[in-house]
């Protein structure tokens, strides 16, 4: 009578464990990944890495999690489940952040002492291309019909439009100074770059690589020069933006349809990058100098929690563990 | 039986008596509403950037220093009622209407504890009216923290009150209750965590933090400030209560003509 009973709440157990998501941090100076649990909010592992990992993403399929360990001039392919470092890619030196082609095989990366964007093939672990850009590469992103990767420069204060077909640039935009992420959204009809030191994002409009709005960023009682718009994510349906405001420590939750500001919401120290869980309720913050995340809930926009992780978190991505 | 009957009759009477008298001072309602709010509003918006960002228990994230200081400010609300019902025994003792109160043939630590009482609940309900109105400048709590907060709320009322029966004890003319002012209200307020948290005070002076650490005022504010965010603060309960009791007790015997200060002042 007990074996069945044992055996079900076993099995609920397993089963609660499985849907236990993740949100995997990269610590750039603790050589570390933190990984978060989602449901108790708590770090429940801590994963060694090369030196200064930074940029992170999962392969389409969550098999295997992508880090670019800056220091160790290397992109390092590792196994999520058991934290192995399975293979280090050629990435070209100084590699800050990247992004995973749609066809989940090229990583499009940027080699901020080099101005080159490299291209690496996964599968056969080789440098398909390697192509000039601006001074200092930084944010990298990809069209949804994989046909167009853009590469942001933050000296030379540009967006590299490259066409993925030939690994060429065909367009050079400019934006305001320190440009530091960018993002294809709607569909891709959409690039939106963010800059550090102009402290706006650009909104371009990808057929005619034209600006098509500009979005400002004033947050009451913080000096303008600390307002630096860094990564951004948008919710379901891009209805909003929230954006991190580095030493502002602020996010800016931003209007994607009037381009205006709705909010601002307290976080920790120099807020960096982000990532959503599974439905897009929660969102997690990296705060490099106050080394934690901060959990928003996005329907309050109110901050709930903030989890201590290692030193200089930089990089967050989630990963769904059923 | 009836013993018991009588007693609750007298705190009932004496509790109306403190209502009526706030109902008919409506001034008194703003200006304890005014204060607060002053410090919510202008002096919390000029020190937001000033004070720098640390997360410590009860909070779970960042918070602005709005968010901060509303549990000392209805500690403030407290406080100052606490002190101006002490102010009221003093004029009560000038008019003769003490003397009747005291000679009213129940025991005399009852009586003082259902003026405190009295004047608890009306302090409460401004807290109340103070925490609607940072609602509605939306600095928001925990909604199980505002009823979290009414034991928390009471206990402080009650130290604070029987602090300012204690004194009131002391006290022999209205004009004093300005030295009350200099020399308890505002190092009781100053020298707690109602305006910057003790890490914060240990950082300029280890000696001022030790200072903010016994402060009675320091536990009550953070009974109110843990309760508001459903939390218990063991070791400030106990201070508070502790507290409360020794501020009681010392109110009785001042109010004892036979051994406290009442017999010096006839």
């Amino acid at each position: 009578m007990k074996l069945p009973i044992l055996t079900t709440l076993t099995a609920a157990l397993m089963c609660s464990a499985a849907w236990a998501d993740e949100i995997w941090v990269t610590n750039e100076k603790d050589d570390t990944i933190s990984v978060i649990d989602i449901e108790t909010l708590e770090v429940v592992r801590t994963i060694d890495t090369g030196e200064r990992p930074r940029g992170i993403t999962f392969s389409k399929d969550f098999s295997v999690v992508y880090i670019c360990a800056s220091d160790s001039d290397a992109v390092q392919v590792m196994d999520p489940d058991t934290g192995e470092i399975l293979h280090d890619l050629p990435s070209g030196e100084d590699p800050e952040q990247f992004v995973l082609h749609p066809d989940n095989r090229h990583l499009y990366i940027a080699n901020e002492d080099d101005a080159i964007t490299t291209v690496v093939d996964t599968e056969t672990r080789t440098v398909v291309a390697q192509i000039d850009v601006g001074i200092e590469p930084e944010g990298m992103a990809v069209s949804p019909d994989g046909k167009i990767a853009i590469t942001t420069s933050e000296t030379t204060s540009m967006a590299h439009w490259i066409d993925t077909e030939t690994q060429e640039l065909f367009a050079n935009t400019l934006v305001d100074s320190r440009p530091r992420h960018a993002e294809f959204v709607k569909d891709g009809t959409e690039l939106w770059v963010s800059s550090e030191i102009g402290g706006t994002i650009t909104v371009f409009d990808v057929a005619t690589q034209t600006e098509k709005a500009k979005i400002d960023f004033e947050v009451a009682n913080i000096h303008p020069d600390r307002v630096q718009p860094v990564g951004f994510e948008f919710t379901t349906g891009y209805t909003h933006a929230f954006v991190a405001l580095g030493p502002s420590n602020h996010v800016a939750v931003v209007n994607a349809e009037t381009y205006e500001v709705e909010e601002y919401i307290l976080v920790g120290r120099r807020v960096w990058h982000m990532d959503f869980n599974r439905d897009r309720t929660q969102l997690f913050t990296t705060n490099g100098v106050s080394g934690d995340v901060t959990v928003i809930d996005v329907a309050s926009r109110k901050p709930i929690k903030s989890i201590k992780v290692g030193r200089f978190p930089w990089g967050a991505a989630f990963r769904p563990t059923d | 039986m009836s013993g018991t009957r009588h007693a609750l009759v007298a705190m009932r009477a004496i509790v109306i008596r403190e209502a009526l008298r706030f109902v008919h001072q409506r001034e008194r309602f703003i200006a304890a509403l005014v204060r607060p709010l002053v410090w919510l509003l202008v002096f919390a918006a000029g020190f937001r950037a000033a004070l720098g960002l640390s997360i410590s228990p009860p909070y779970q994230t960042y918070i602005t220093y709005e968010t901060y200081i509303v549990p000392g400010l209805c500690g403030m609300i407290l406080l100052f009622n606490g002190m101006q019902s002490s102010l009221s025994l003093v004029y009560d003792r000038e008019m003769g209407s003490m003397r009747l109160l005291l000679t009213a043939p129940l025991s005399r630590a009852w009586l003082l504890f259902s003026k405190l009482l009295g004047s608890t609940i009306i302090s409460i309900l401004q807290v109340y009216t103070f925490l609607l109105v940072a609602w509605l400048f939306d600095i928001t709590l925990p909604g199980w923290g505002y009823l979290a907060a009414l034991p928390a709320l009471l206990l402080a009322g009650l130290m604070l009150g029987a602090l300012g029966l204690a004194l009131s004890s002391f006290i022999k003319q209205l004009e004093n209750f300005a030295g009350v002012m200099n020399f308890v209200i505002f190092p009781m307020f100053f020298l707690s965590s109602a305006l910057y948290p003790l890490w914060k005070m240990a950082e300029s002076s280890e000696l001022l933090h030790d200072i903010c650490a016994v402060n009675p005022f320091t536990h009550s504010v953070e009974l109110i400030r843990f309760a508001l965010y459903v939390e218990m603060n063991a070791m400030a309960l106990v201070w508070t209560a502790l507290a409360t009791a020794v501020f009681m007790a010392l109110a009785v015997w001042g109010y004892d003509p036979a051994r406290g200060m009442m017999t010096r002042k006839g």
